[in-house]
């Protein structure tokens, strides 16, 4: 059994934008733009966030239907 | 060689998380939890071909599948309390990581009354009155 590629873009995919956001807070802090860059990590964080609900959720349905017989 | 696999993927993930976790905590938490799910979904495959041997052999040998049944519950349940409880631990919140190890605990006993129910009355039945 191989690993789905599809989930290892989603694990490089994931990192590279929690780097993004945290360079682009950086720079918008230096910037003076603080309440900008406040907006910049939480929508990092929410779209992230997403991203790995979906994932949990789908372990979840698996190990439901494996092992739990639903 | 999966173990291939899965230890680079570890360790990419390890560095990935080392460097996100200087600047952005919340991200290198993120990537910790989708990293486990990674590597469950590609065990949880080994782990669903086992279990239908197991369902097999049980079938053969008359065993009753309600005892397998939650033989199995018990096992997700296990599973599922174990990664939620170690993902908690690590983002720093061992008090709930507890808790849910205590209600996994606790649902396990509940689930295993049945069975633990046959042996005592099994046991009983053996003793000469």
């Amino acid at each position: 059994m191989e690993f789905d590629i599809n989930s290892i873009n989603t694990l490089f995919q994931i990192a590279g934008i929690g780097i993004i956001v945290a360079m682009v807070h950086t720079i918008l802090e230096s910037a003076g733009k603080k309440d900008i860059a406040q907006w910049v990590s939480v929508i990092g964080f929410i779209i992230v966030l997403f991203m790995v609900a979906k994932w949990i959720s789908d372990l979840f349905q698996t190990i439901k239907s494996i092992f739990l017989f639903q | 060689m999966e173990i291939i696999q899965i230890v680079g993927i570890g360790l990419i993930a390890t560095m990935l998380a080392l460097v996100l976790k200087e600047h952005k905590p919340v991200f290198a938490f993120l990537l910790t939890t989708f990293t486990g799910i990674v590597i469950f979904f590609f065990l949880i495959g080994k782990i669903a071909d086992v279990i239908r041997v197991l369902e097999r052999l049980s079938v053969e040998g008359g065993i009753d599948l309600i005892y397998l049944k939650t033989i199995l519950q018990i096992i997700g349940v296990a599973y599922i309390a174990e990664f939620a409880a170690q993902i908690t631990r690590d983002a720093g919140q061992g008090a709930i990581a507890s808790k849910i190890e205590l209600a996994g605990k606790v649902l396990i006993m509940v689930m295993a009354i049945p069975i633990i129910t046959v042996i005592i009355e099994t046991v009983v039945n053996l003793i000469p009155a």
